[in-house]
């Protein structure tokens, strides 16, 4: 799970990481009293997505003034912003972080995230703070240290001190990097972060770190143990249909193809979306429904592929094993039948009872073609829904 | 042979008591696994599927010589599950929880490997020597004796794949579903190494998804170590970069873990990959036709 900037800043202030001063408006009438409050001769206005590279696309500004502070809110508040980030549909600007403008002497990055080789934390650094680490990690990979923290010992002072020399840091920032590693750290453990990233962290002219920005991506399995975090899930943020389907329990991935498929395995969800595209035709959505695909779930299904209006064709691939395809069938016509489905449907089913399930989909009376395999499947549901393109 | 799991094998299924445990151990029973232990705290003395019940792994482990566990616990305390089974010293553990915290999986990873256990999972379909034992929740019918290694990190994507090879008449020594997690117990590599060493095995199948490099470390190693045929097929070839396929590992991110790379270091170790996951099993009968024909 994502949040704001905003909220990323809260949480890390908690555990003692040093931010600036600032404050989130919803309205531009609020932006004079926020930018008073914070009292600097200029502040900055931030605009609040989930999406990085805000301030190509217009939507970091500073203000020298409250006025010109209320100016620039109502500018931001409400507008498209496309980032590269965002892809071209961009996203409304719904939240701004007002907040203290500061004396910058260097920018530099800072991250901390799960090594999946390393199984272990690691922390990543850069001296070129402000640039996308993927652009750092393709141009100089060597510009990058990496800091592996053992999940028993924590993390140690000669790794803050490698890091500190390593940015080219004066040796008494040692001290100063310390309280600020170990903080961030203990919010990544306290929190299930699965990234915690300070683009840019900066070195004011007085000598202070400050995370002048904050990412923090969530680990969707712990949440659980997080109601506080979970609580700042921003639905604005989200594809409308991604959060119906949340609600289902059902894990679905808008595409922008018109072949939807519902599969039963992650696994399997994604090879069929490969083999709709090797058919020639374009996968409308990634859908995972549960290894055991219940009635309920394909009912529930059917009702998220519909809401997209590019779907024309469905293909229903299930392997279900274990799983009885007599039942699985009866739980598509019903769910076609009550949806009162129009498109296409082709289902290919693998299980006990399979020849069963056949004859319940063929005698249905319904839009529907039952296919070998799933290659057959997969080229008849292209050609269902227009043919190759 | 076989690699990890056969007639030897002698089970504790941990959450025995459970919905999910219940159902599934009822069925390994079935498939002819020695299923001779269960471990639910509270319910020890007590029997369940004609199983003795223990309140813990160790005491299961003591009272019955059981050799493996299976796990079936609740995502919260299914870290707990595997770290109870390492310390009870089970030489192997197989996780088919889904939903495990990663900081809870990186605890384990660093007990696991200081210990002697081999850990298959978490989120994954188990594995299956067929004929001989079945650890796990796949479809045991679907298999066949025979001497195809499979290992793979997805769970029904696998049971296609073996649906392919037995339909076909190719037979499998021992399936392996590693899990698609981002830490796991048991890698590519690892697996790729035993079925290298197996004698029953003759030729290997691997199924990989997007995220992460498990895949290319494998392709690596076979690159210089493994002479028996290998058949490849990566999952995600169409997947948008930044977006989570359903297993939490399965993400490309920061450009890293795509299909492409993937692809290109399998093809680049002699690997004989498939794009369509509905050819692999027709791709491994042409390369053991061609291997028989030599």
């Amino acid at each position: 799970m994502k949040i704001h900037e905003y909220q990323a800043k809260g949480i890390l202030a908690k555990f003692g990481v040093p931010i600036p001063r600032g404050e989130v408006i919803f309205r531009k009438e609020d932006a004079k009293a926020a930018a008073e409050k914070i009292g600097t001769p200029v502040v900055v206005v931030k605009a609040q997505i989930h999406a990085g590279g805000r301030g190509k696309g217009g939507g970091v500004k500073l203000a020298r003034s409250p006025e010109q502070a209320t100016e620039l809110a109502g500018q931001i508040l409400g507008m498209k912003l496309v980032t590269p980030q965002t892809g071209a549909e961009g996203r409304i600007v719904r939240r701004l972080l007002i907040e203290q403008g500061l004396d910058i002497k260097r920018e530099l990055y800072l991250s901390i995230l799960v090594d999946r080789a390393a199984e272990t934390p690691v922390i990543l650094a850069s001296a070129s703070g402000g640039m996308e680490i993927e652009e750092v990690a393709k141009e100089h990979p060597e510009a990058i240290l990496r800091e592996v923290i053992s999940p028993a010992a924590g993390l140690q002072s000669y790794q803050v001190r490698k890091i500190v020399f390593g940015l080219g840091l004066p040796a008494e920032m040692a001290k100063v990097a310390e309280p600020f590693l170990q903080a961030l750290y203990r919010a990544f453990l306290a929190t299930d972060a699965s990234l915690l990233e300070i683009n840019p962290l900066v070195l004011t002219g007085d000598g202070k770190l400050i995370a002048l920005d904050a990412k923090m991506n969530f680990d969707d399995n712990a949440l659980g143990r997080h109601p506080e975090i979970a609580e700042m899930r921003d639905l604005d943020e989200e594809t409308p249909l991604e959060v119906e389907a949340s609600k289902y329990k059902l894990n679905y991935i808008k595409l922008d193809g018109n072949v939807a498929c519902m599969v039963n395995g992650a696994g399997l969800a994604m090879a069929t979306m490969d083999i709709i595209k090797l058919a020639g035709g374009n996968p409308a959505n990634f859908l995972d429904v549960g290894g055991g695909a219940s009635a309920e779930q394909v009912k529930n299904a059917f009702k998220i592929l519909l809401g997209d209006p590019n779907v024309q064709a469905v293909f229903i691939n299930i392997f279900g094993g274990i799983l009885r395809c007599d039942v699985l069938a009866t739980g598509v016509v019903n769910a076609a039948h009550e949806l009162k489905i129009k498109v296409p449907v082709v289902v290919r089913m693998e299980g006990t009872n399979v020849d069963k399930g056949k004859e319940i989909l063929q005698n249905s009376g319904l839009n529907f073609t039952v296919a070998a395999g799933m290659k057959d499947g997969a080229e008849k549901v292209v050609a269902a829904a227009g043919g190759a393109r | 042979m076989s690699v990890l799991v056969n007639e030897q094998t002698r089970v504790v299924v941990q959450g025995l008591t459970g919905r999910e445990g219940g159902f599934h151990a009822e069925q390994m029973i079935a498939y002819g696994t020695k299923v001779v232990a269960g471990v639910t705290p509270g319910k020890g003395g007590t029997k369940h599927l004609n199983v003795p019940v223990f309140n813990t792994v160790a005491e299961a482990v003591r009272e019955t010589g059981a050799n493996a566990s299976a796990i079936f616990v609740p995502p919260p305390f299914a870290a707990d599950a595997v770290l109870e089974a390492i310390d009870a010293k089970l030489p192997l553990v197989v996780c088919i929880t889904e939903g495990i915290p990663t900081l809870d999986m990186v605890r384990v990873a660093a007990v696991l490997r200081a210990s002697k256990t081999r850990l298959i999972g978490p989120n994954c379909p188990g594995l299956i020597s067929p004929g001989k034992c079945k650890i796990g929740i796949m479809p045991g019918h679907i298999h066949r004796q025979g001497n195809v290694g499979l290992v793979s990190r997805s769970g029904t994507l696998t049971y296609e794949a073996v649906d392919q090879l037995t339909k076909l008449g190719i037979g499998q020594s021992t399936c392996i579903g590693i899990g698609g997690d981002p830490i796991i117990g048991t890698s590519f590599l690892d697996a790729i190494k035993m079925f290298n060493e197996d004698a029953e095995t003759n030729a290997i199948v691997m199924i990989g998804e997007i995220g992460g490099n498990a895949e290319e470390v494998a392709a690596e190693y076979i690159k210089t170590h493994v002479k028996k045929p290998v058949v490849g097929f990566i999952a995600g070839q169409t997947a948008p970069p930044g977006r989570r396929m359903g297993h939490a590992g399965a993400i490309i991110s920061g450009g890293q873990g795509t299909a492409q790379t993937k692809y290109a270091a399998m093809q680049g170790a002699g690997i004989h990959t498939v794009q369509s996951p509905a050819e692999i099993g027709s791709t491994m009968a042409g390369v053991l036709g061609k291997a028989a024909a030599k």
